[in-house]
């Protein structure tokens, strides 16, 4: 049994990189410790992941997985891991971990790939099993959001088109969805690398 | 809710006259909510062997890693192929070697004998117990409905496109009335020429 985090995180892949979108709210039970987190990590240069989950397990896995990317390039003489590899990468970790002391985290990683020229999404849950998808939405946004994705998503879109529907579906959590969440915080990740698109609060500002 | 019910899916394995046959749904669930509709079940071990996994989606992939792990390793030492037989042994040890912390995943195998050419045809439960069939096996979230389907429309010796409609009808008469299996389905016919794979179109519900 996991607990039941009440975070949000959204992912559309478009034609040329991934937007991944997250809640920024850090709580407990009742208790909101901030609203400004930032729980989309940039694992690579090319890649990010969106993570759900306890505080804990969301902060300890993502640095754990972003420094051995680190440490891959670096002892491989700067060769990158395609976002396939990264996805089969958490996979394993995540795998692993299950029967010994699982990490409770659902995540939503998101790529793109030089090599191939194109864009790479991928659905992963804590029990370690993943899938690669053009959308995708991790915690309860999936009751509100997958709908919403599944009517507008289409092959070939563009950044903008991809941003347009993260608002939609963001807009449809505030108006529906019980949990307020106040701010959200969006990324993008395309041949450029990994920026922010927009967020409510900033998560450097403590 | 069970841990083998947690992402459904649902699968048969079926023989025909010196041809074999093994079908699955598609769906990638968490409970009720559907996450994806091109989740792979069914895994090419080699060409005349397919392997069939049904139940927790994290396990399906496991699994298959560590069983292509152990064929392969198998064939480069051996230099020679694994037979289907072997094979579903080699499946049956390694899930039997997690007997106390199993994998929850209940597997169908389903091949072509190289030197005879005849069907192979296994299913087994979590901690590896066999059954060998000659007509078909089934696992998944619907077993009820899919033998109920299966024993309706077996017939010995089907060709390979007869073979091939009967286990489209019957995954998809099956699937339609679970509410965790569906959303699409393949199905790979194992020839000695070669293996034919099929989607199917089916409700998307």
């Amino acid at each position: 049994t996991q607990h039941t985090a009440m975070d949000s995180v959204l992912a559309i892949r478009y034609k040329d990189g991934c937007v991944i979108a997250a809640d920024q709210t850090n709580a407990r039970s009742v208790l909101a410790y901030q609203h400004n987190l930032d729980k989309v990590t940039e694992l690579s240069k090319h890649t990010a992941m969106g993570v759900s989950g306890p505080n804990a397990d969301m902060v300890n896995f993502s640095e754990y997985i972003s420094k051995n990317m680190a440490l891959y390039e670096a002892m491989n003489h700067g060769n990158k891991l395609s976002v396939n590899a990264q996805a089969h990468y958490v996979r394993s970790v995540l795998a692993e971990a299950l029967r010994k002391g699982p990490y409770q985290v659902n995540l939503m990683l998101g790529g793109y790939d030089e090599k191939t020229k194109e864009a790479n999404l991928y659905f992963l849950d804590y029990l370690a099993s993943m899938q690669k998808v053009n959308f995708g939405c991790q915690g309860y946004a999936g009751a509100f959001c997958l709908s919403i994705m599944d009517r507008e998503w289409k092959d070939d879109m563009t950044k903008e088109e991809a941003l347009e529907v993260i608002d939609h579906c963001i807009g449809e959590l505030g108006k529906r969805f019980v949990i307020a969440q106040p701010n959200f915080i969006v990324k993008v990740v395309d041949k450029d690398g990994v920026s922010v698109s927009k967020f409510g609060a900033d998560p450097n500002d403590n | 809710m069970s841990i083998l019910e947690y992402n459904g899916g649902a699968m048969i394995a079926m023989a025909g006259k010196d041809c074999v046959g093994i079908a699955s749904d598609t769906r990638l669930g968490i409970q009720a909510m559907t996450v994806a509709c091109d989740f792979q079940k069914t895994f090419q071990i080699n060409s005349n062997t397919f392997v069939g996994l049904a139940g927790l989606a994290s396990d399906v992939q496991t699994v298959s890693e560590v069983l292509k792990f152990r064929h392969d390793l198998y064939e480069l030492r051996e230099g020679r192929k694994m037979t289907p037989r072997v094979f579903s042994n080699v499946l049956s040890n390694l899930l039997y070697e997690k007997r106390f912390g199993p994998y929850f995943v209940e597997p169908i195998v389903a091949g072509l004998d190289a030197k005879t050419g005849k069907p192979f045809l296994s299913g087994m439960d979590l901690i590896g117990a066999p059954v060998f069939t000659d007509d078909y096996v089934v696992s998944g979230t619907c077993t009820a409905n899919l033998h109920g389907m299966c024993e309706t429309l077996y017939r010995p010796d089907m060709e390979v496109e007869e073979l091939f409609e009967t286990l489209a009808q019957a995954l998809l008469a099956g699937v339609d009335r679970d509410a965790l299996s569906g959303w699409g389905g393949v199905v790979h016919i194992i020839t000695k020429d070669g293996v034919i794979s099929r989607e199917l179109k089916g409700r998307q519900d």
